[in-house]
């Protein structure tokens, strides 16, 4: 720690502190303030003053208290022990707080991000003698049941390595191995510290090939994301953010989950502490919380923390990225954090652009979203950060600054619409209002596991959109000037919202859905439709098809038949199949057919 | 520890004369060794002492926000003193059954309470990994809300009304019935009352008295004459005061917060007075994490025995929902319960919107083992239905109801009957739960069996009665 010198507090006004005699810090140098020692970071200088963030509450904060400089920047701790963690915006573990006082956060409080004591049982791969270039593993430790954790050489550290340590149990801070680099020997640990504003090297990107699958049929089905890929989830209030957000923490096939609650509720997060820890990965069958790390800053937490909140979860993502994970990160919501962008500038007294935003929004947001993708690591490992951010426009208005920033620099759109919220129908993306741009990129993956699949998605898309200008008509006149044969458009249009594109996220049986049985249930509704469309040209009436006593069981399929029960969804599509035979061969032969 | 009370005592530092003052705020120069957010008291040329808080603080000066309004202060004669220490309140069960003013002063002739347990109005924010998960449904024995929108203890739930709406009479009926199904004791109440009228303050204080409320009550009022900065506090005194009962005493406390559109429009008057940038139509821009410093805490705590549930009531200006109030607090909160003025004009009391009104915490609060195993896909049923019956109105409007499907005749039927046998209710009706849910599937059984995709054949079996009501 540097010496107390005479730097002071000159001015507080809420998180935004001056103090003199700063000739001597460094832009992002963290600095501790006051008696209580807060958190800040030096964000403006000139002359010998400085303009400081302090992310922590500063009431009776007085000018003339002391500042102590650091003389490093903010940054976060690396190394085993982060999964299943919470922290708040600047890293400091939740659970920790709660031991060392109660309930509430106070400020200045300080407890290390990761325990110090513990041992981690750590297998060297690499032998005295061995070059180890930056990025590359030095050995594994098993992190959780269902994570192992490479020890990498950290970026910039290049050598020949002079010894290792045998097998064992070692601490954090226990020195692993010595390396000679051209700048002398250096000691490798367990621990890192990472700058939390500077992203993490990579070597270099590559295209995005493979769907990051949800589970949740709208999204894979319609509007897959990519792995490497960024999404946003933009939505008035109540209209599902979150709840998405927590299904694709939940069940997306990523190996790491980073969930950022940014300025969001408190309760949201306790809601996942409670229910991850019990949830089991569907593909491992380990508790989800193995693999998910949570930053919690919530909307009553100092505004300063929930800026730095986003860099510190992305951060960590590009930490394990750099093992050559997939990660997928989760942050809800980015409006807030654009807030406390606004809010800190207003303080700054910075010229305000659109709405009080900065005029740096934009860019803030596209450095933000370039973090995400595919990518070949230091390591020359594989790994992938997808971005799904959710925005909360005011007044549920898309126009806004956020919404249009974000989307310029996002290539999956998935719009939540009030309407369909308001009518319970969930998840309420708009199929017409969203997109992707990654349906070309993992066609091919998705043509591999379901032959058909870009059929089937052109088919469905084709149809609602042919819905949507047919609802126009009925909203004017009524639907019976419609002929049988747009009717049936509708009345399939109808079967595609209740029965595939709704997905209740607290239905036990269909809150995750294999792609094998997202194209199932498709392939049932859409045979329904090319077959009745044939009959109804043949001329049965579409109240016949309507009366199949197949169709109430269709729509009900999603939550009748899990994944593990596709045997009774290949009966309902045979039985199905029989009824329209039956009504095929009516319509040849039977004598009432024309009725 | 200083107590906040009005004698002149000799402590703090004194200053005289102000440089500049300007709508709410006082600044005065020259001050040394004063905090952020530290109260003042401000004595005012006839003599009375008004408090204040600092905003800003410099080497030069300090930006003081006067509580208490700047009428009658002038710049040479203005005297002021630093109390060493920010707002606080003393907290104690004893204030149970008293009234006091918007700053925490009693209002009702009574002495102060005394307390030695000094809390900082401010609050400090939960702890995530403390909170414990609010899941007990409280029955308000109100079919729109336990039915459709249930509310559980621990959750922040408000009522988004309109001018001339009952949203007083209504929240006067959850503060009367509200109770575990299975308690017999209602809920402690605190009330905040933010620069809402004379009448409705009576109102309230009557409903307390005469359902033997008043007891377990301790009200807060800065009615529409008090000076409108003093509201920015009372809040925050009522949720001081509702800590105390809950996470001390073990209360389960239910804290009514109105108006909130009051207490925004202070809060921009503030800004608007500090020359801060405005936001959206004109109202500050960090009102959403200002409204979520309050809502927030609301709650349940690991290991405490209390609770605090919270309402607050706002008033959307014009009816509009995507006004910067309403919009921010259904942001934060945990639902919200929306009035319609439709329904309210054709006479349905409660008019409780059904498409909008939402309590995201119902989902873990019904069902088997709270409520009733049917209640999630009843609710999740009607609401769908409900949603049709919109489309079919807007449709009837069109067309004419003659020329309207079979079907959609029934679906209209079904609309009219959720709105006069579920929806509507006495004032003084209290029904249990299982009224509720029966009186839903009854409405539920107009419609053909079908059209309810959302119900299982199980539930069906047990609750749809539709067949014979069609045959
Ligand atoms: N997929 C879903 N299945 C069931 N209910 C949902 C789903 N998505 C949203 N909901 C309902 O909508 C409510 C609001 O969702 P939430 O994600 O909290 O909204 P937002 O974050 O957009 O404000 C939830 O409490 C839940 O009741
Ligand atoms: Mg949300």
């Amino acid at each position: 720690m540097m010496p107390v010198g005479n730097s002071l507090v000159s001015g507080v006004s809420g998180p935004t502190v001056t103090a003199i005699g700063m000739a001597e810090a460094q832009m992002y140098e963290v600095v501790e303030v006051g008696e209580l020692g807060l958190i800040g970071e030096v964000v403006r200088l000139l002359g010998d003053r400085a303009t400081i963030q302090v992310y922590e509450d500063t009431t009776m904060l007085k000018p003339g208290a002391p500042v102590r400089r650091t003389g490093a920047p903010l940054s976060v701790w690396l190394g085993p022990g982060l999964l299943g963690g919470i922290y708040d915006g600047i890293q400091r573990p939740l659970p920790g707080l709660l031991a060392h006082s109660d309930a509430w956060i106070r400020p200045g409080e300080k407890i290390d991000p990761l325990d110090l004591r513990k041992k981690w049982n750590f297998t060297p791969l690499l032998r005295a003698g061995d070059t180890l270039s930056a990025g590359q593993m030095l050995g594994e430790v098993a992190e959780t049941g269902l994570v192992k954790h490479l020890v990498m050489a950290p970026p910039g550290l290049t050598g020949v390595i002079r010894s290792v340590v045998a097998q064992g149990a070692y601490t954090l801070e226990d020195s692993l191995a010595v390396v000679t680099t051209a700048a002398g020997p250096r000691e490798l640990r367990m621990l890192q510290k990472w700058p939390v504003r500077v992203a993490r090297p990579i070597r270099e990107r590559l295209r995005i090939t493979e769907p990051l699958l949800t589970g949740q049929r709208i999204i894979d089905a319609l509007f897959p994301l990519g792995k490497g890929g960024t999404a946003v989830i933009p939505g008035g209030f109540g209209t599902g953010k979150t709840i998405t957000q927590h299904q694709l923490a939940k069940w997306s096939d990523a190996e790491i989950i980073l969930f950022i609650g940014c300025g969001e509720r408190g309760n949201e997060m306790t809601e996942v502490l409670r229910d991850f820890p019990e949830l089991q990965d569907p593909r491992s069958g380990r508790p989800l919380m193995e693999r998910t790390i949570l930053i919690a800053n919530t909307s009553n937490m100092p505004v300063a923390a929930r800026e730095v909140s986003i860099y510190t979860g992305i951060n960590l993502a590009e930490y394990y990225r750099d093992m050559g994970k997939s990660v997928a990160v989760l942050a809800d919501s980015t409006s807030r954090w654009a807030e406390a962008l606004r809010e800190l500038a207003a303080r700054l007294e910075e010229m305000p652009a659109e709405e009080g935003f900065p005029a740096s929004l934009p860019t803030r947001l596209a450095q933000f979203y370039e973090r995400a993708g595919a990518v070949t690591t230091l390591g020359g490992a594989r790994g992938s950060i997808s971005i799904v951010g959710a925005v909360s426009p005011p007044g549920g208005d898309f126009a806004e600054p956020v919404t249009q920033h974000t989307r310029r620099f996002t290539r999956c759109f998935w719009a939540l619409d009030t309407e369909l919220a308001n009518a319970r129908h969930y998840p309420s993306i708009h199929w017409l209002h969203s997109y992707s741009e990654y349906v070309e990129d993992v066609s091919a993956w998705w043509e591999q596991k379901a032959p058909g699949y870009r059929a089937l998605r052109n088919e469905t898309l084709a149809l609602l959109q042919r819905e949507e200008r047919l609802q126009q008509i009925i909203k004017l006149v009524g639907p019976d000037v419609l002929p049988d044969s747009q009717r049936l458009i509708v009345f399939i249009a109808d079967l595609l919202k209740d029965g595939f594109l709704t997905q209740n996220a607290f239905d036990e049986k269909d809150m995750f859905c294999s792609p094998e049985r997202q194209v199932a249930l498709l392939r049932l509704i859409l045979t329904l439709y090319r077959r009745g469309k044939e009959l109804i040209e043949a001329g049965t009436p579409l109240a016949k098809l309507r009366s199949l006593t197949s169709v109430p069981r269709l729509l009900r399929a999603k939550s009748t038949f899990s994944d593990a029960q596709m045997d009774g969804l290949a009966q309902l599509e045979r039985e199905l199949a029989k009824e329209l035979d039956e009504l095929a061969h009516a319509q040849a032969h039977g004598p009432g057919s024309q009725a | 520890m200083k107590r906040l009370d009005f004698t002149v005592e000799d402590h703090g530092l004194q200053y005289t004369g102000a440089s500049r003052i300007e709508g709410p705020l006082v600044f005065i120069e020259r001050v040394q060794d004063v905090g952020y957010d530290e109260v003042v008291e401000i004595l005012d040329p006839a003599g009375h002492l008004r408090l204040g808080r600092v905003l800003e603080i410099s080497q030069t000066h300090a930006v003081v926000q006067v509580l208490e309004g700047t009428s009658g202060l002038a710049t040479r004669s203005l005297r002021a003193r630093f109390l060493g220490e920010s707002f606080r309140l003393p907290v104690s069960q004893n204030m149970l059954g008293r009234i006091f003013d918007g700053l925490g002063r009693p209002a009702d002739g009574g002495a102060a309470p005394l307390s030695s347990d000094l809390r900082d109005v401010n609050g400090l924010p939960i702890n995530p990994v403390a909170r414990r998960y609010p899941r007990e449904f409280i029955q308000t024995g109100i079919s729109a809300i336990d039915g459709m929108n249930a509310l559980v203890r621990g959750q922040k739930l408000p009522i988004f009304s309109g001018n001339g709406l009952p949203h007083d009479r209504l929240a006067a009926q959850i503060i009367r019935q509200a109770r575990l199904v299975n308690e017999t004791a209602g809920f402690v109440i605190v009330f905040a009352a933010m620069g809402i009228k004379h009448d409705v303050a009576e109102f309230h204080i009557r409903n307390l008295r005469e359902s033997g409320a008043l007891a377990h009550a301790v009200m807060f009022l800065s009615l529409a004459d008090a000076p409108s900065v003093e509201r920015l506090l009372t809040p925050r005194v009522a949720l001081t005061m509702a800590e105390h009962l809950a996470f001390a005493c073990g209360q389960h406390v239910l804290v009514l917060m109105t108006d909130m559109t009051n207490y925004c429009e202070s809060l921009r008057e503030v800004g608007s007075a500090r020359g801060e940038i405005p936001g959206r139509k004109g109202y500050p821009g960090y009102l959403y994490s200002d409204l979520a410093s309050l809502y927030e805490r609301a709650g349940r705590i690991e290991g405490a025995a209390g609770s605090i549930t919270q309402t607050a009531i706002l008033t959307m200006p014009a009816d509009d929902i995507s006004h910067p109030v309403p919009d921010l607090t259904g942001y934060i909160t945990e639902g919200q319960i929306v009035l319609d003025r439709e329904l309210f004009q054709r006479g349905i009391y409660p008019p409780i919107a059904g498409l909008p009104s939402l309590s995201r915490l119902m989902k873990d609060g019904v069902g088997a083992g709270y409520t009733r195993a049917d209640h999630p896909a009843l609710a999740s049923q009607l609401f769908a239905c409900y949603a049709y019956v919109k489309r079919v109105r807007g449709l009837a409007d069109v067309i004419g109801e003659e020329d309207l499907s079979p079907l959609d005749k029934r679906y209209l039927q079904f609309g009219e009957a959720l709105e006069q046998r579920l929806l509507r209710q006495g004032e003084h009706e209290n029904r249990p739960i299982a009224l509720t849910l029966d009186i839903g599937w009854e409405v539920l059984s107009l419609l053909p069996r079908d059209e309810l995709h959302r119900v299982s054949d199980a539930l069906a079996q047990q609750h749809y009665h539709g067949a014979e009501l069609l045959a």
